[in-house]
């Protein structure tokens, strides 16, 4: 346990990389994610199909495969991304805006339907209804199942352990083998480091849900 | 387990019968050495010792590693390990009359080879296993039966020439390990994976500059791809490769030792080298001297 | 028919929608036909690589050490989840402080860690050295898990429950415990169930990372494979398919065995329990 607390800062540089990997997926998952949702609600069927198709199939999938596929199947592609930091968001970012996307859906399903039609009769595009009548709402509702997302994308993290990059669950391997006696310590510190991330991440949704809370 | 997968293996032989365009994958057949199995080896050894009840029991628990060609490798379709490891268990295993199709193959990773031993849930342990002063406090461990090396494993014409050149490079070895350990210690960026293999298919496709771990290891994948991959340096640390045993038993040191010389003699370490490591094209080395058993 | 983002469309917009169609089949055909065509240059369609998936003795693997470990992991640790969630669940709501707060800070900590984190712990602790072994330990984290998912399933899932209920049950006389098992839990467990079918799905991906203890299964196999045959593609693309085969199936029964409980009528939404919850 000395040797933890002596090499803090390696614990800590581990943490920063997990954090890092957990904001830039968190952005780019939500890009694609909300993407993705417009396909799949959009008019355009073959959109929509592929959305679905996509969505299923990520689904069904586990990560690891995921990651997988992008660290180890993909560079036989010639495909290969020599950053160690972009394809480890990339795999995450494949997997999570899957889920992005259906909590997203499910935020425009919530949308009562006389709202759409309102903006409509004012002759809105449906970019323009989207944008400024249906997104601010959905937005709202999605804050609980967006939260959740993110509270899992932050413990997804931990599967770039075994993808050469040296998050936490990579350090405690590396502190759990040197110091077989201490395991159980050094769990626990690994693991309160996790749940001061989730709690920010839940505290965060929960207060967003409070500032945009609307009577309806 | 075993009579389903006879049972399984039937239906499948039928089905390779039934279907002409089956495939043969991994059929290649493996190379073993055979060994002498002593008969009733029970009567060599004194009453009360651990070898002893071994032979009388006809059976023998070893663990071993599954995913290091060369060294300890198990292909999925296959109940049995290959490498220079299980061979040694092998003879280890006749010297006490019980015949390789007895052997009872537990697969190890690093972290779980002392613990497995403690509890007697297995009865050696030959998984690449170096010797150490800090492991001989918690096990027993005789050999060494194989001398190598941490070394650097790079595609041809890279600029790592040695252990000196790879500070600040991506450095590619088993997440947990204690060769990456080394190469973080000497500043380089480690890259943690699950396998070897996975770590030189990054080397191949140019994601790290190097690999490193036991020379033993990447000499075999170096000549897989001769065209490819090179290893470089000088070793930058000595790994002797011992059998695990159980500090409770600590008659099995001169048991081991003995077992280990007489293969030495009888060219059987060689014929297992040969078939094992050898086979990438590796010359065989002299044996390495044995350590002295402490009374 | 009207959707909440568009109307019905006119004649000029669906030919435009015909339109912009036809353009995305392109491109995605474009995209298909492009990985296809790397995968063709990169010589990843020879017959070596592929193989081992028509080799008996590997199928047999794949099916037996892979497919079928990975189904009974998932089969033990739903049913063993089940019943820790609704023990946590139900405590979570107890009116006694002493058992809420400890199963609340119970759920809490599953929640939180990661599981791959959780599952290292439990084998280097209680796995190895005479212990519960490699299958055992992914089944154990698998568990602790999903009960604490499940727990708040549980919990949300009889708070959607209308109070007339219960305080019509407790009006008639009847006790605590009666009022949460006749009248609450069955009517609770029919709006769960969206939930619980996601969260077995989760339990049967989550199998995949007990590879990195050494427990069985399809992502175990796979690795096995390709790291004899150096084909990561192929193998991924084999293993992949089972999984989503696997879930696909997974999914569909459990719709059936819904639809036999509730009916075809709708159930209860419990608005806490969206699409999100399970990752």
């Amino acid at each position: 346990m000395d040797d933890v607390f002596s090499n803090f800062d390696l614990v800590l540089k581990a943490f920063a990389l997990t954090i890092e990997l957990l904001v830039v997926s968190a952005l780019t998952s939500l890009v694609l994610g909300t993407l993705l949702a417009a396909f799949r609600v959009g008019p355009i069927s073959v959109l929509a199909k592929a959305g679905t198709l996509y969505v299923n199939l990520v689904r069904n999938t586990p990560l690891l495969m995921i990651f997988i596929f992008v660290f180890i199947a993909m560079p036989e592609l010639e495909l290969n991304i020599e950053n160690f930091f972009v394809k480890g968001c990339l795999a995450l970012t494949v997997y999570t805006s899957a889920f992005v996307c259906e909590a997203i859906r499910s935020g425009i399903n919530s949308v009562s339907l006389g709202q759409a039609e309102a903006s409509r009769a004012v002759g809105f595009t449906f970019v323009q209804s989207m944008r400024h009548v249906i997104l601010p709402q959905a937005l709202r509702a999605v804050v609980p199942p967006l939260a959740s997302v993110l509270i899992a994308l932050a413990k997804n993290t931990s599967v770039a352990a075994a993808f050469g990059l040296l998050e936490a669950t990579a350090r405690m391997r590396y502190f759990t083998n040197n110091n077989a006696d201490a395991r159980p310590e050094i769990f626990i510190t690994f693991a309160i480091g996790y749940i001061i991330i989730v709690e920010v991440l839940s505290a965060g949704a929960i207060g967003l849900e409070r500032r945009w809370k609307v009577a309806r | 387990m075993r009579f389903k997968r006879t049972k399984a293996l039937l239906v499948a032989a039928g089905l390779t019968l039934a279907v002409a365009a089956c495939g043969e994958a991994g059929t290649g057949g493996s190379e073993s050495v055979d060994v002498e199995v002593t008969e009733n080896a029970a009567e060599n050894f004194e009453d009360g010792t651990r070898m002893k009840e071994l032979a009388e029991s006809g059976e023998i628990t070893i663990g071993v590693k599954y995913d290091q060609p060369g060294i300890g490798f198990k292909s999925a379709a296959s109940d049995t390990p290959e490498g220079i490891d299980p061979e040694m268990g092998k003879i280890l295993a006749a010297s006490l009359g019980i015949a390789p199709e007895d052997i009872t193959w537990k697969e190890t990773i690093s972290d779980n080879r002392e613990p497995f031993l403690q509890s007697g849930e297995v009865d050696l342990v030959i998984a690449s296993y170096s010797i150490t002063d800090e492991r001989r406090q918690i096990v027993g461990q005789a050999g060494p039966y194989y001398v190598t090396g941490q070394q650097l494993l790079v595609k041809k014409g890279s600029d790592i020439k040695s252990v000196d050149d790879i500070k600040g490079q991506e450095v590619c070895s088993v997440t947990g390990s204690t060769s990456l350990d080394n190469v973080e210690a000497k500043g380089a960026n480690p890259r943690g994976f699950d396998t070897y293999s996975e770590c030189r298919d990054q080397v191949l496709n140019g994601t790290v500059e190097a690999m490193t771990t036991d020379g033993a290891i990447l000499l075999g994948y170096a000549a897989e791809d001769p065209e490819e991959l090179e290893v470089v340096g000088e070793p930058f640390s000595e790994e002797r490769y011992g059998v695990g045993y159980s500090k409770d038993y600590p008659e099995m040191c001169q048991w081991i030792s003995d077992t280990l010389q007489e293969s030495y003699d009888n060219g059987k370490w060689a014929e297992a080298f040969e078939a094992t490591l050898g086979k990438s094209g590796v010359e065989t080395p002299e044996p390495p001297a044995l350590d002295p058993c402490k009374a | 028919m009207s959707s909440v983002l568009f109307d019905n469309p006119g004649p000029r917009t669906r030919a435009r929608h015909k339109v912009y169609s036809a353009a995305a089949a392109v491109a995605l055909v474009l995209v298909v036909a492009g990985l296809v065509w790397l995968m063709y240059v990169n010589g990843q369609f020879a017959y070596e690589l592929w193989e081992p998936f028509l080799t008996p003795a590997y199928i047999e693997v794949m099916l037996v050490d892979g497919l079928l470990k990975t189904l009974q992991m998932a089969f033990f640790s739903v049913i063993f989840a089940l019943g820790l969630g609704l023990v946590l669940g139900v405590a979570k709501m107890s009116d006694h402080a002493w058992v809420r707060w400890p199963s609340w800070g119970i759920v809490e900590f599953f929640r939180a860690v990661p599981l791959l984190l959780l599952i290292i712990f439990i084998f280097f602790t209680f796995g190895t050295g005479g212990g519960i072994g490699s299958f055992w330990s992914v089944v154990l984290g698998l568990t602790l898990y999903n009960g604490a998912v499940l727990a708040e399933v549980f919990r949300a899932g009889v708070n959607a429950v209308p109070h007339g209920q219960a305080e019509a049950a407790y009006a008639i006389g009847m006790r605590k415990s009666q009022v949460m098992n006749v009248v609450l839990l069955p009517q609770a467990v029919k709006i769960m169930l969206p939930a619980i079918i996601s969260q077995m799905v989760v339990a049967l991906k989550d199998t995949s990372l007990g590879f990195y203890i050494l427990a069985p299964g399809l992502t175990a196999v796979g690795k096995l494979i390709y790291t004899e045959f150096r084909n990561p593609l192929p193998t991924a693309i084999v293993v992949t398919s089972l999984y989503v085969a696997a879930n696909l199936v997974l999914s569909l029964i459990a719709t059936r065995v819904q639809r036999r409980l509730v009916g075809e009528q709708k159930a209860l939404e419990a608005p806490d329990m969206a699409a999100g919850s399970a990752v």
